[in-house]
């Protein structure tokens, strides 16, 4: 005779029996949601393409997870929404004439290279997308800076570069800038009515989705403000020192600074995890951008995404270093 | 020409000057060391397990140079190669039989209940520590796999809830039994087949409510094998050191199905 | 100054919803002895009491059953006259079996203290006193079991200048603490009298977080006038306000060094419900062998704010708050966040059992294993300003030596980093064991030198 267990077991636990009701997955959803105003504003301004790349990169991504997880014969993941972030994050740095091809590979390389060989979400250094985005501007540079042509800099003008190439063209010949940032062109900036990725353009939606971020308490304040503050200070030492630098607001809104800062820089896996480290992240990503944006004579003329990565590689010596004392200790 | 018959020369030569380098270092700085821990460790049998109480085979055998531990630690070790060993360091040495852990629980699921679900860490002894653990049998295995962790040669496997330990591959190193934070490890001989596969000290009446196949302490074992299982309380337990015992009938008669034949 | 908001408010620290609304406003109600009394010989730190009477015997009320073994122990009473039943081992709500005595009451409830009463306490030695409060085997009741009478002798070298009355309740659900101070508001600035003038404490505090607006209001009409610098102190909400450490550093500033005591600060911390036992015990000459328990969670049907004597079955008390209601999950001693899931209902309560908390389905979170997301959530929670994300992959990975070099042995198992987790990593049970690993290691290499 066999003993026979109570029908209904009580489950039993380590102490706390209570939970906040945060997840990783409504974590992932709320910067889902924080993403849709720069998706409304590509789609404005780059049309059919930008639905594309995004549904195509998320597409992948997603596929690329739940094969990965399947392969390695581990729980899948794909319902905790990281895959699809990846794949907006990555849509949205890729310009809108990219072939669907070259994003479906970049999303490969995020999902399986960047994170599924080093564990998956939790586990990988370096933040997919800009893995991705650095794989294709490394192994495609025509396609990843080829833009359409669009009359931004003037009614009349049309230009198929971005502005910070236009800018960098000028550093490396010494002629005077190509154009200047007065009002209405500043406003073409903010609102994202310019050549760029398609995510990366508009500063107004970036900055609407990244109220909603702090609001929610996604993210805080430290990296966005050290990222910012340090590349705001740099511009102005930069135009006191030479005659042929460009104002800080077109640093601001150029390039995909404000994604970088509000979406990037602000992954929680790559970046050091106390705020004196986050600090100490934000002021080395801002520094590096700037000095590739402005010292070095390379082909790449935004330096955000290097800069994060470059920095996500310090993380774990950041860490090292900004440990804290508990209290009642004394050093 | 120059193109590539510079660079072949400079890494060429830097190659040769590190070479160089490192010879020159190798001979100036060599430490002289006993060349019986090379021969020693070529003995044994490099499973770096720990099993000895050293960091490794090469340091067993520094050890064993220094005449600092004797050549029968390593359960490993084959009784040729600690002959061997003994020869080499002008020992004599008694080899003892080679010994296989076992765990000393068959309560698997469909047998001993779990009286909670527990939801934690897959860990023992932080199971354990939570309500005294879901194994309504307190001397049970808890099944999450601590000893597995620690094998090094990956011969347990949870079967049901209950761990098991492959004697074929077992290395009898003894890191499972300081693993197991119910002590139901233990190193057997080899040739012993026939286990009370309980560690409950419970009375008969507790052993029946949580598992079906745990010791009662009825004794029917002890008249059957000739004084090579004893009570030690309201638990039977086999005395290792008698010749191993092969009476079948004890599996038959042991009315708490606890006594079986393994492997 | 009779009121002060607290100046300081200490670092981290979670809000979880309080869930006190279902049971503050219920009185305490005094509950009838259950058929069997299964009383626990280890219901406080340090060594389990050791029985002076043997199975078949009979015991009067207030009887000692059970002394103190050795310093860090608290005596045991028979809460209730009957017959010894058995000694034996049984479960805890700490989770680890322990020897305890099986008592059958009589039916009489014949009573016989052998503490005599003490009204003149203001005239009698600190000391006595000390000792009246080590005999009635009291013990902290706010969950950790500290005995009590140890406190009250503080070596000559650490004088203490402030005495803080805890009435945080920080914990969810439980509300007795909050009762006591209602209904006995009197007798708990006199037990503060008390244990101040045995630590000859010039400042006394009573602490109460502003949730609890009532208690407040009761306790300020109730300052005795002749209490020179006694203040209620009215704390932030936030969890674990409770905490000794915490709760003088939001008092007073003061902060407690690292594996050091209150007193190295000059202050010493009394729960609200010790507080009212030790008045019990010196004016009344009562052994601590009841408590106030509250019965709550959405599992049971009348939740209830509960007078019992130590040794009742949680079964009992469920049943007298009209018993389970709906589908039961999980068992929970004390609050939610630091108290012990329980096997079953057959556990008996302790002088340490602040709350019993029946909890149906969609008030339990499953822990999972999900890997750390580096969201650094634990890292603002956690009020002892640890880094439990890091701590836990150290223990994951096996790495005790380095989770010791990370502080975690001062780590309190408050639970706010698993609180927090949006990975929902079960972050206190890796500190637990981790800190197991460690104390193991440390008895294993014997006493430490110096």
């Amino acid at each position: 005779m066999k003993p026979q267990a109570p029908d209904n077991l009580l489950l039993v636990s380590s102490s706390p029996h209570t939970h906040s009701g945060s997840s990783v997955s409504r974590i992932m959803a709320d910067v889902l949601i924080a993403l849709i105003p720069a998706f409304a504003a590509a789609c404005w301004f780059f049309g059919w393409n930008a639905v594309r790349l995004t549904a195509v990169c998320v597409a992948a991504c997603l596929i690329t997870e739940w094969l990965c997880r399947k392969a390695m014969r581990r729980a899948n993941t794909i319902a905790d929404f990281s895959a699809a972030v990846t794949g907006v994050l990555l849509a949205f740095n890729l310009p809108p004439d990219l072939p669907s091809w070259m994003a479906i590979a970049g999303s490969v390389v995020a999902i399986a290279i960047a994170k599924q060989t080093f564990g998956g979400l939790g586990y990988n250094p370096f933040n997919p997308a800009l893995i991705g985005r650095a794989f294709l501007l490394i192994s495609c540079t025509g396609a990843m800076t080829t833009w359409s042509a669009s009359n931004w800099l003037s009614p009349d003008a049309i230009t198929t570069a971005t502005p910070l190439s236009l800018v960098k063209e000028t550093l490396k010949t010494g002629d005077p800038l190509p154009f200047t940032m007065t009002g209405p062109m500043t406003w073409n900036f903010f609102i994202g009515n310019m050549n760029g990725c398609i995510g990366e353009v508009s500063a107004a939606a970036i900055l609407i989705g990244a109220a909603y971020l702090l609001i929610r308490r996604v993210i805080t304040w430290h990296v966005p403000v050290a990222f910012i503050g340090t590349v705001i200070i740099y511009g102005l030492i930069h135009m006191t020192c030479s005659a042929n630098a460009m104002p800080v607001h077109f640093h601001l809104l150029s390039g995909g600074l404000m994604l970088g800062a509000f979406f990037m820089a602000t992954d929680m896996v790559t970046t050091p995890i106390t705020h004196i480290g986050l600090i100490i992240f934000g002021i080395g990503c801002g520094l590096l951008t700037m000095i590739i944006r402005t010292v070095i004579n390379g082909d790449y003329p935004d330096g955000v995404s290097f800069a994060i990565l470059v920095m996500n590689a310090f993380t774990p010596l950041i860490n090292r270093a900004c440990k804290r004392l508990p209290f009642g200790r004394k050093k | 020409m120059n193109e590539w018959l510079t660079p072949i020369m400079w890494i060429g030569g830097i190659g040769a000057f590190c070479g160089g380098a490192l010879a020159l270092a190798a001979y100036y700085l060599s430490v002289p060391e006993d060349p019986r821990i090379e021969q020693v460790t070529n003995e044994l049998p490099g499973a770096n397990c720990g099993g000895c109480g050293f960091a490794g085979c090469a340091d067993y055998a520094k050890a064993l140079v220094e005449n600092k531990t004797s050549p029968d630690r390593c359960p490993v070790a084959s009784s040729a190669a600690v002959q061997a060993i003994g020869a080499l360091l002008g020992k004599a040495v008694v080899a003892s039989g080679r010994k296989v852990a076992l765990v000393l629980c068959g309560g698997c699921n469909t047998e001993a209940i779990r009286h909670f679900s527990y939801n934690g860490i897959t860990d023992c002894a932080a199971a354990a520590a939570i309500a005294g653990g879901d194994k309504a049998c307190s001397f049970g295995c808890l099944g999450y796999g601590s000893c597995l962790r620690v094998c090094p040669v990956n011969c347990i496997t949870m079967v049901d809830g209950v761990a098991k330990i492959d004697s074929s591959a077992c290395i009898g190193c003894g890191k499972c039994v300081a693993a197991c934070p119910r002590n139901l490890i233990q190193l057997v001989p080899e040739e012993a087949k026939i286990h009370v596969l309980c560690s409950s000290r419970d009375k008969g009446s507790v052993v029946r409510k949580v598992c079906g196949v745990g010791c009662i302490g009825c004794r029917i074992c002890v008249k059957l094998s000739d004084g090579a299982i004893s009570m030690d309380g309201f638990l039977a337990k086999v005395d290792y050191t008698k010749p191993p015992l092969t009476n079948e009938e004890l599996v038959e008669k042991c009315p708490g199905k606890c006594i079986r034949k393994v492997g | 100054m009779k009121r002060l908001y607290a100046p300081f408010n200490f670092r981290g620290g979670v809000s979880p919803t309080y869930h006190k609304e279902t049971t503050c406003n219920s009185p305490l109600r005094e509950l009838p002895l259950p058929p069997l009394l299964t009383i626990s010989m280890s219901q406080h730190l340090g060594a389990p009491a050791k029985p002076l009477v043997s199975p078949d015997d009979t015991v009067v009320g207030g009887q000692m059953i059970a002394a103190a073994a050795g310093m860090i122990s608290a005596a045991i009473h028979a809460p209730t006259s009957g017959r010894v039943v058995s000694i034996g081992d049984a479960a805890t709500p700490l989770g680890r079996p322990a020897p305890a005595m099986v008592i059958e009451p009589d039916g009489n409830h014949t009573w016989q203290s052998p503490l005599p009463p003490i009204t003149n306490w203001r005239e009698v030695a600190p000391r006595t006193l000390a000792e009246r409060v080590g005999a009635a085997g009291i013990v902290g009741m706010g969950g950790a079991g500290f005995p009590t009478h140890v406190k009250l002798s503080p070596p000559a070298d650490k004088p203490i200048d402030t005495l803080i009355i805890n009435g945080a309740e920080c914990e969810p659900y439980l509300s007795g603490d909050n009762r006591i101070l209602l209904e006995h508001s009197a007798a708990v600035w006199e037990g503060a009298a008390i244990i101040a003038h045995i630590l000859k404490a010039t400042n006394i505090y009573v602490a109460i977080e502003d949730n609890k607006p009532d208690a407040v209001r009761a306790m300020e009409q109730a300052i005795p006038a002749d209490l020179a610098n006694a203040s209620l102190c009215v704390l932030k909400t936030s969890f674990p306000q409770g905490s000794e450490k915490h709760q003088i550093f939001s008092v007073t500033g003061r902060t407690v060094p690292a594996g050091g005591l209150p007193m190295d600060v000059g202050c010493v911390v009394e729960n609200v419900a010790t507080t009212y036992a030790i008045r019990d015990a010196v004016i009344n000459g009562q052994p601590l062998v009841t408590r106030s328990i509250t019965v709550s969670g959405d599992a049971v049907a009348a939740p209830a704010n509960l007078i019992a004597h130590i040794g009742t079955p949680f079964s009992y008390l469920v049943e007298a708050c009209g018993g389970v209601s709906g589908t039961l999950t999980k068992v929970v001693s004390g609050g939610t966040m630091m108290g012990f899931a329980q096997a079953s209902l057959d556990v008996t309560m302790t002088k340490t059992s602040s709350g019993l908390l029946l909890l149906s389905p969609s008030q339990v979170k499953q822990f999972t294993s999900q890997a750390c997301i580096s969201c650094g959530r634990c890292l603002n929670a956690c009020p002892m300003r640890l880094m439990p994300a890091e701590l836990s992959q150290y223990i994951e990975s096996e790495d005790i030596a380095n989770a010791e070099a990370s502080f975690v042995m001062d780590c309190f198992e408050c639970g706010s980093c698993a609180f927090v987790c949006p990975a929902h990593r079960p972050l206190v049970q890796h500190m637990r064991r981790a800190k197991a690993i460690i104390m193991a290691q440390r008895r294993a290499a014997g006493p430490r030198p110096g």
